[in-house]
């Protein structure tokens, strides 16, 4: 169930958009940000405050990365697997993190703490390699430096 | 990050607080507006053509130009959408404006809103850019604050609201269309053109979509005026611009020029040159979907026409350095897996052949590829050129096609060989 705080969030996404369909993005990261994916009875849910249909909320859901549709981590660890950061080690880091944490690309370490996805590029190829850490960005990582962040993160 | 060396783009991002108001106005900030404010919507498409100014996000398309189809006395309201969902690989240059300073494109908008009759404004943000979302909206409401957003702005009688939209990952939704399919709440899918978005664009409405650094030209052409931005670059390549260098250089980071400088000099000047001083290899000038130049072509102009007759294009002006350890094969593999990824799914030709030219490549990298592979691939690439609603497909075909052209031989290496002679690599 979505929080009281996070309907509320919603229902006010409505007067401030065009239209309930336009606020519906809005309304995902919202949800999401308040259980962390978005379930299928997170989906309805959305959907009821917006009275808009399950399938539209289903659709727009599936079509966009960030929206989660399986429960994740604590800290999400997404690595850009494009060419900036592919020029600069990103993939290393990428297998220093499934070798550290024993998880491949997708997957959950089995105490919930961590998810690992490569992802294409982040937009931040003149500090490549990049690793976002749930919503923050991570810049010219060294492997020192990664090591340390996996530790630094309960 | 090095790099924001400029003194009309980047003037101040190295100052503290430059996302601030305060430190926006100290720096001039401002002043372009109540002076916008006295002149005619006319004046104002009229100075943005005369200046020249072509669009930052990619197809250079003249701004004024793009203004001025905007139909008039349509009574519906007009709608201006900034791109900021820079999602092409290799670009990372309107983040550092939203990021360092929201207010330049904040009243660039306001500019932009006011030249088109516009009253409402949607930046569209991509949603990784989470900080730089919160930046935006922290100086949207000190903006508010001061008069410059809201109602009746600066006495004028002129209403204009802004407000941040962000996108939730996806590259189709940098396209105009899908872009406009994404602020109504819907998957980001391409619509058909014509109709254009300046006649019927986000709900229905006109809508003009232009890029963040575009709009960000704007408050400087009206405080300095069209001969001064003219005059920067060449003739038909005008203005200061934002160049992004990553990859193999001693010093990437976003640098600001004129427009129509050499690529050589970017590298080696700006960029400091390539680690350890090994060879360019091969550049991709623009983001992933610019046909790579060799490192014997990169004495070459940095601008719209020059790459064009070059065979390549400007995109963004975001070059990607590889040395002589770069795998060219494994590059293309990369760019094409993104563009496979990021296919919407709509068309037929780029939806299948975006991952047939994805697993072309990794067969021919992982040498298991045969001769006829490089030309099953390139009439791949002529099966989806210009046969898609958006031009993703061509995106997906064009560096597909000029890495097997310029590097043919590497390509036919790894079939007769039967192996990667790279081992796959980039050094890291
Ligand atoms: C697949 C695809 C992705 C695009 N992504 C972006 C983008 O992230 N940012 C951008 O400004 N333009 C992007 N564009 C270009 C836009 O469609 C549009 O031309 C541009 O925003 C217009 O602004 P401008 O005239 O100021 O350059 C993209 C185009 C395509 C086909």
């Amino acid at each position: 169930m979505l929080s009281a705080q996070a309907r509320q969030t919603i229902e006010a996404l409505k007067s401030s958009h065009e239209t309930n369909q336009s606020a519906l993005i809005p309304a995902l990261h919202a949800a999401q940000a308040d259980q962390g994916w978005l379930s299928a009875e997170t989906q309805r849910e959305v959907g009821e405050i917006l009275g808009l249909p399950e399938q539209t909320v289903r659709g727009v859901v599936s079509f966009y990365t960030m929206f989660y549709q399986r429960p994740v981590g604590k800290h999400v660890l997404q690595v850009c697997r494009n060419l900036s950061c592919w020029l600069r080690g990103g993939h290393d880091l990428q297998r220093q993190i499934s070798e550290k944490l024993g998880i491949a690309d997708g997957e959950t370490t089995t105490d919930g703490r961590f998810t690992l996805i490569s992802v294409e590029c982040l937009g931040s190829c003149g500090t490549a390699p990049v690793l976002m850490v749930n919503d923050d960005y991570h810049e010219n990582l060294t492997p020192e430096a990664m090591e340390r962040l996996l530790t630094e993160l309960t | 990050m090095a790099g924001a060396n400029g003194n009309v783009l980047t003037k101040i991002v190295h100052l503290p607080g430059s996302e601030t108001i305060d430190v926006y106005r100290a720096n001039g900030g401002y002043v372009a507006l109540p002076e916008a404010l006295k002149k005619s919507s006319d004046d104002l498409i009229d100075m943005v053509k005369r200046s020249g100014l072509r669009g930052r996000g990619g197809a250079g398309f003249p701004a004024g130009t793009k203004w001025g189809f905007v139909p008039k006395g349509t009574n519906k309201p007009v709608y201006l959408c900034v791109n900021a969902d820079e999602s092409e690989p290799g670009a990372f240059k309107d983040r550092l404006i939203c990021a360092k300073d929201p207010h330049q494109l904040i009243e660039g908008t306001l500019i932009s809103c006011f030249a088109i009759g516009s009253s409402r404004a949607y930046i569209y943000i991509r949603g990784e850019f989470a900080a730089e979302a919160r930046i935006l909206n922290a100086a949207i409401e000190e903006a508010r604050r001061a008069g410059f957003i809201g109602k009746n702005i600066l006495g004028s009688g002129w209403d204009c609201e802004v407000s941040v939209y962000r996108g939730a990952g996806a590259y189709i939704c940098g396209e105009e269309t899908g872009l406009i399919e994404s602020i109504e709440g819907k998957r980001g899918q391409p619509r058909l053109k014509p109709p254009f978005p300046a006649v019927v664009g986000l709900f229905g409405c006109p809508t003009v979509v232009n890029n963040v650094e575009t709009i960000a030209c704007v408050p400087h052409i009206v405080t300095r005026g069209w001969e001064w931005f003219a005059g920067i670059g060449t003739e038909r390549n005008t203005g200061p611009k934002l160049f992004g260098l990553s990859g193999h250089v001693n010093k990437p980071g976003v640098y600001e020029a004129p427009m129509g400088t050499n690529l050589r000099t970017l590298i080696e000047e700006f960029g400091g040159g390539v680690p350890g001083g090994r060879p360019v290899k091969a550049v991709i000038p623009g983001g992933a979907s610019c046909p790579v130049l060799r490192g014997d072509e990169i004495d070459i102009p940095m601008d719209f026409d020059s790459l064009t007759r070059a065979g390549s294009l400007f995109g963004t002006g975001t070059p990607v350095i590889m040395d002589d350890t770069v795998c060219m094969v494994r590059a293309a593999w990369i760019t094409a897996r993104f563009f496979a990824h990021e296919s919407c799914g709509q068309c037929t030709p780029c939806r299948e052949g975006a991952g047939w030219l994805q697993r072309l490549l990794w067969r021919i990298e992982t040498g298991e590829g045969e001769e006829k592979d490089i030309d099953t691939l390139l009439s791949v690439t002529d099966q989806i050129e210009g046969n898609t609603i958006c031009a993703l497909g061509d995106a997906a075909a064009w560096p597909a096609r000029g890495f097997a052209k310029k590097f043919r031989d590497e390509f036919l290496q790894h079939i007769r060989e039967k192996r990667c002679p790279f081992g796959g690599g980039s050094h890291s």
